[in-house]
């Protein structure tokens, strides 16, 4: 009976100001390690592929010759959903976020986050925002690039595409995709770390989670981030032969549930999270 | 006992890392003061020092440091500093960043932070090399880092795991003058090391470790003491050692009384250290003995360890 009351208590006592002032001192010193490490030159490479395909493309196609608006928004929904979504972003937030915690135990460093005086649920925080910050930067900064290339060479028709027509409400909701994305896959990937010591093969069933998730009973589709990211994207993509696989919605919900549901998804993994690394103990030798 | 608050206290503790042991039910109080961890590689040290920070956690019992627990981390860490055996750093820091970012994670400003790093580089004489890599340290800077690391944020509690290592002479003599110092400030060192010699000048206590189990904690003199089956051994340097040796073989405790090389005084071993003393008292007083010295000669901790841990090893 005295649950609420002592969760009210906890929220008043509890030190947010030093619990925020050490998230930022993680997510500090974090970044910098996501954006400039050596390793996460493959994720820049994946990340901005698609940029300088389209960028070729606009090359290819000054003024808009020899392709639409109508064709070029399609091509850039298709790039956006089967391979921002499905690949780039997916194995991006993979390499990122499972490095946050298994570098530092591959590197035996971890040990100075659990001396200092840091409550690991902070650790936590620090590290899952600080990957959501660089992944959200590098995809983000890619979509956006990818989005003005597209429609830059079709002149003064694309930007009333952009200014005038539904295209900045299309970016909007390609960047705010692309924001949950990361952190629906950087709950799964950071929680996932936690567990297992290599990724890879964990990786690849969620993976194949997220494709074909659409063939799985109503219930377990609640449990895919690609359920709810497929619903908020503003341009549909042709469901025929094999492509229907990855982009047909069989339950359509609406972004008001959608958006809510990712997040709630991405808390009880995160949740999870906590509870795995206050019972961790240091054994890099185990590793 | 009496004050818990003021101790680092281990509750019928132990630690099994699958069916390996680690450490078996380890009871412990240590008072402010150097302690020193002793025991052979594989004994338990390291186990002991990474329970007492809440780096594993205890299988079996409680731990506790100054009245807080592991799970307090916001008050436990700024009592207490580690320097690990972990010769590892996050990567492609410098000395100054090493030290800088760990006190950052202390919500303190970034003045302050900046203070205690410029006076924990200061202290570890690292301020010249702090703008370098840790990367491209010797082993010694990098011992020398660590250790700056941990008494960065001014602990009262500091645990040193082989703190030595590494270190070239000058360097051991300074750490080691200042872990004396801090001893006599008040503050609990805790420290295990291999090399007894120099941990046995600053020792407080020592705690005495093998296969996991500890085999003898306390005031050097008073675990000596309890240590039955070997007789103290004593030098008494004076004028006429034989006179004297033949003088205490008559005595019941007297184990040996053996003549020193240079044939001016005797080792003598005796079950009784007590009623030595008040004899050896007795025949100055009546016999006008001229006594140069008189110290015990296994009162140490490499004679404890050599008597528990060596190969006649007991337990007390």
């Amino acid at each position: 009976m005295s649950t609420i009351p002592s969760i009210r208590e906890f929220f008043r006592e509890a030190p947010w100001q030093l619990w925020t002032a050490q998230v930022f001192a993680v997510v500090r010193i974090e970044l910098k390690k996501s954006l400039w490490m050596r390793r996460s030159v493959w994720i820049y490479l994946v990340a901005f592929a698609p940029a300088f395909a389209v960028g070729l493309h606009a090359l290819n196609s000054p003024m808009g010759r020899n392709c639409s608006l109508g064709e070029d928004t399609a091509i850039l929904a298709g790039i956006f959903q089967l391979f921002y979504l499905r690949l780039g972003i997916f194995f991006g937030c993979m390499g990122l976020f499972t490095w946050l915690f298994r570098g530092e135990v591959v590197e035996k460093s971890l040990h100075y986050y659990f001396l200092a005086p840091l409550r690991r649920e902070v650790l936590v925080a620090g590290k899952f925002l600080s990957g959501v910050l660089a992944s959200v930067l590098i995809f983000g900064l890619s979509v956006l690039l990818s989005f003005t290339f597209m429609y830059a060479h079709f002149g003064a028709a694309g930007r009333a595409f952009i200014f005038d027509g539904p295209g900045l409400g299309h970016l909007t909701a390609y960047l705010g995709v692309t924001l949950l994305a990361c952190v629906g896959y950087g709950s799964l990937f950071l929680a996932l770390s936690l567990v297992v010591k290599n990724p890879i093969l964990p990786g690849i069933f969620v993976l194949c989670w997220e494709t074909f998730h659409a063939v799985l009973p109503s219930l377990l589709q609640k449990f895919s981030v690609m359920f709810y990211l497929k619903q908020l994207c503003p341009v549909s993509i042709p469901s025929e032969g094999i492509l229907a696989l990855f982009t047909v919605v069989a339950e359509p919900v609406s972004p008001w549930i959608a958006v809510p549901g990712l997040l709630t998804l991405c808390v009880a993994i995160l949740v999870f999270a906590c509870a795995r690394i206050r019972r961790t103990e240091i054994s890099y030798l185990a590793d | 006992m009496s004050n818990l608050n003021n101790r680092v206290v281990f509750e019928n503790v132990s630690k099994f890392y699958g069916e390996v042991l680690g450490v078996n039910r380890v009871n412990l109080s240590l008072p402010p003061g150097v302690t020193s961890l002793v025991g052979p590689n594989g004994s338990g040290k390291t186990t002991l020092m990474n329970l007492m920070t809440g780096l594993v956690r205890p299988t079996q019992g409680t731990v506790s440091v100054l009245g807080f627990t592991a799970d307090q981390p916001e008050e436990f860490f700024r009592h207490v500093g580690y320097c690990t055996q972990f010769d590892s750093f996050p990567k492609g820091v410098t000395g100054y960043e090493f030290i800088y970012q760990n006190l950052t994670l202390r919500g303190i400003t970034k003045q302050e932070a900046h203070r205690l790093t410029c006076e924990a580089l200061e202290r570890l004489g690292m301020t010249e090399a702090a703008s370098r890599k840790v990367a491209g340290y010797s082993k010694g800077m990098r011992q020398r880092i660590r250790l700056a690391q941990a008494i960065a944020h001014h602990p009262t509690v500091m645990v040193l795991d082989e703190p030595l290592n590494g270190l070239d002479p000058m360097a051991r003599a300074e750490a080691i003058a200042l872990f004396e110092a801090l001893g006599r400030e008040g503050l609990h060192v805790i420290i295990s090391s291999h090399v007894l010699h120099e941990v046995d000048k600053i020792s407080d206590q020592v705690v005495l470790m093998s296969y996991g189990y500890v085999v003898a904690e306390g005031q050097i003199h008073g675990v000596r003491n309890e240590v039955k089956e070997h007789p103290m051994q004593i030098l008494v340097r004076c004028g006429h050692p034989s006179r004297l040796a033949a003088r205490l073989f008559s005595q019941d405790h007297v184990v040996e009384a053996r003549l020193n090389g240079d044939g001016k005084g005797i080792l003598v071993r005796t079950r009784d250290a007590g009623q030595f003393y008040q004899l050896l008292n007795r025949i100055v007083v009546e016999e006008d003995f001229a006594l140069e010295a008189v110290t015990p000669a296994d009162d140490d901790v490499n004679s404890l360890y050599q008597y528990l841990i060596g190969a006649s090893g007991g337990r007390v």
